[in-house]
């Protein structure tokens, strides 16, 4: 096994953000439209329940419900938990309780902020009301939180509603950005950085001998772990390639291109590259090329023909 | 399927990796892999030999798409193999396994699961699962869903704080004798995270892996010299609306595990996965365990929480309990989603000894 000092652990920022796109059901579409003209909309279930937030369907009995009623902006805590280190995205910036609340002619209860300047000032049981957003679009944020408020519970139960509303809201886009930081372990560390010295690494697998490059730290067929690092081309044998015609969006590559696959010297599994320096149409099976890197480049920008006779097919048929 | 109608399964071999705050040096096959080798190792198995393979882990832990194809470079996946993925704990991915080997088409069963946390913050990530309507954009994090479980329980009358830092110096007491833990010895309670709950109430975060392999009737005695049947298994969810669930029980819990047989007769050991102190309130009850059942002996979730794995674990840990003699009749639960949303209860028994 030949003997390489432990790279130092790569990192790399990764965020992830998906802005989804979701449409909304005829309740949904409704209690959201209702937060934005200052009403709070429950939905009745078939045993007399009425349920804030409104659902679709029963979630005892999975009976499709959709009688509308309208509670009211005031409600009881009924638990809560102090958060003292407001996170990202959360509705207050400043220290808050979570709370759920239970409007006044609601049976069950709505997860939210609650405004009040310390733990001291939350119990169970305290009457509270909704505090809205200034510019409301129609979303759960739409109540900016709720607030103490000493008002008793009105004596009026839920009132039917239909739901109906100008401009009703039929979707919401569910903004999420997560942030990681990426680390590729120890196998592709050891590849990417043998890159920077603009080398190829594979590993060997100790059952099947085969050299698998990028190497992932285990055998595919043998199940088995990857150790011992075998450096590979730099020259290879394109195994099969295709014609682009269409141009990527954020590609700065002139169409029509070749995309081929190369099997580097040495190595058991075909890597896939561009390949350039020769016209598309005496693109071929068998061509022996090498890399070509740009100034700075992390890894070869292309292949480009060696000149050298091709390949016999029997040489690379197993990794086509 | 009646019981009486059942395959008799059982787990012959468990394996996890040390569970530690940062695995940086690894990716997760290669996090994965020593943990294969060891189940393998214990049973003698090739991957060749195994009949069905199932994995759990989560693409928004590794924030990236069809993160588990990565791994399956570990198990050899080529020539194909039967093969199933769930994105969920891996203890959910041993329920998919004992199903397949009750259709008869399987003997044998390798099931993994892992989770790396530490590249991201999985306070967040987890709010990822929560109904994307009402509740994601709040961005509640899983600790402050947690603390208001909390809370609720303290209200009712079923705990308090002193109680809760009991079971957290009992917990990691239990896993100072646990060498893959990640905390191990009494810790300190710690100041509030969101209170009620302290860090002390709360798991570590964490990187790790578990595996088992699940034989089926007379293979399960060729493999393992004290096997782990298990008689019952099973898993309930409750309605994703937090407000529509009572908080202080877990009726899903309950139910499983008058599925799995549970409380048909007594269990010695208890493995709960309850991430937080106050969860074990609500386990206990729902699980009706009496003082003498131990409870949670290699430290529980409060000792190491893998996300994905920690449920596996509890039936790893348990069915080892059986394997080495210190356990007859074992009760394992995972759980999955906020405040014990969905829950999975297995019963684990060994044979009388003679």
């Amino acid at each position: 096994m030949a003997s390489v000092p432990s790279p130092e652990v790569l990192r790399a920022p990764l965020v992830v953000e998906f802005p989804f796109t979701r449409s909304l059901g005829p309740v949904q579409s409704a209690f959201l439209t209702g937060l934005r003209e200052r009403t709070v909309l429950g939905v009745r279930t078939g045993d007399g329940r009425t349920l804030v937030p409104p659902v679709e369907y029963d979630p005892v009995t999975a009976e499709e419900i959709r009688d509308l009623v309208e509670v009211a902006a005031t409600g009881t805590v009924t638990t809560w938990a102090w958060n003292h280190a407001p996170r990202r995205g959360q509705p207050l910036d400043t220290p808050f309780a979570w709370v759920l609340v239970r409007l006044d002619g609601a049976d069950t209860a709505l997860l939210h902020a609650l405004d009040v300047p310390g733990p001291d000032a939350v119990r169970t049981g305290m009457r509270v009301r909704v505090r809205w957003a200034g510019e409301r679009v129609g979303a759960i944020t739409d109540i900016a939180c709720f607030e103490a408020y000493e008002g008793e519970a009105a004596e009026a139960g839920p009132a039917p509603h239909t739901g109906a509303f100008d401009d009703p809201v039929t979707g919401i886009v569910a903004a999420a950005r997560l942030d990681y930081t990426y680390s590729p372990g120890r196998a592709q560390s050891a590849y990417i950085n043998a890159l920077s010295d603009r080398r190829t690494v594979g590993e060997r697998c100790p059952s099947c001998r085969k050299v698998y490059v990028p190497p992932r730290g285990a055998c595919p067929t043998c199940g088995v772990a990857t150790v011992e690092r075998v450096e590979v081309g730099p020259r290879g044998t394109v195994t099969t390639y295709c014609i682009v015609n269409i141009k990527a969006k954020n590609l700065d590559i002139e169409v029509p291109y070749v995309y081929a696959h190369i099997a580097l010297d040495g190595a058991d599994l075909a890597l896939h590259a561009r390949i350039a320096g020769i016209p598309c149409d005496q693109v071929r099976m068998g061509l022996r090329v090498e890399p070509v890197w740009t100034e700075g480049g992390r890894y070869p920008d292309h292949y480009r023909p060696t000149g050298e006779p091709d390949a016999d097919y029997d040489t690379y048929k197993e990794l086509v | 399927m009646a019981p009486h109608e059942r395959r008799p399964v059982t787990v012959v071999a468990f394996g996890q990796s040390d569970h530690r705050r940062t695995t940086d040096e690894v990716s997760e096959v290669e996090m994965l892999m020593p943990v294969l080798h060891e189940v393998l190792a214990a049973t003698g198995l090739k991957t060749s030999d195994i009949g069905f393979t199932c994995s759990g882990s989560s693409d928004y832990l590794a924030g990236r798409a069809f993160s588990f194809t990565m791994a399956l470079d570990g198990v050899g996946a080529w020539p194909p193999i039967s093969e199933s993925h769930v994105e969920m704990d891996g203890a959910w991915a041993l329920y998919e396994a004992w199903v397949k080997l009750q259709t008869g088409e399987a003997d044998t069963a390798l099931v993994y699961s892992y989770g790396k946390s530490s590249p991201g913050s999985v306070r967040d990530v987890l709010t990822r699962q929560l109904d994307p309507y009402y509740v994601a954009p709040l961005w509640p994090d899983s600790v402050a869903l947690a603390a208001l479980q909390a809370q609720a329980l303290i209200d009712a009358g079923e705990t308090d704080e002193p109680a809760l830092a009991g079971v957290a110096t009992r917990s990691r007491t239990a896993a100072a004798t646990n060498p893959h833990a990640q905390l191990r010895g009494a810790v300190a309670r710690g100041e509030y995270a969101v209170r009620p709950l302290r860090t002390g109430d709360c798991p570590p975060v964490g990187d790790g892996a578990a595996a088992v392999i699940l034989a089926a009737g007379e293979r399960a005695r060729e493999l393992c010299e004290r096997p782990a049947w298990i008689r019952g298994i099973d898993h309930r969810i409750e309605a994703h609306g937090l407000g529509v669930r009572d908080l202080t029980d877990s009726p899903s819990t309950r139910l499983a595990a008058e599925r799995a047989g549970v409380f048909e007769r007594p269990v010695d050991t208890a493995e709960l996965h309850a991430p937080f102190t106050s969860q074990e309130v609500v386990l206990r009850k729902a699980l009706r365990l009496a003082d003498d059942v131990t409870v949670n002996p290699s430290g529980g979730a409060l000792a190491a929480n893998p996300m994905m794995a920690a449920g596996l674990i509890r039936i790893g840990e348990a069915a080892a309990r059986i394997h080495r003699g210190a356990s007859d009749r074992a009760v394992a639960h995972a759980t999955s989603g906020p405040c014990l949303q969905q829950n999975l209860v297995a019963l684990l028994e060994g044979e009388t000894r003679g």
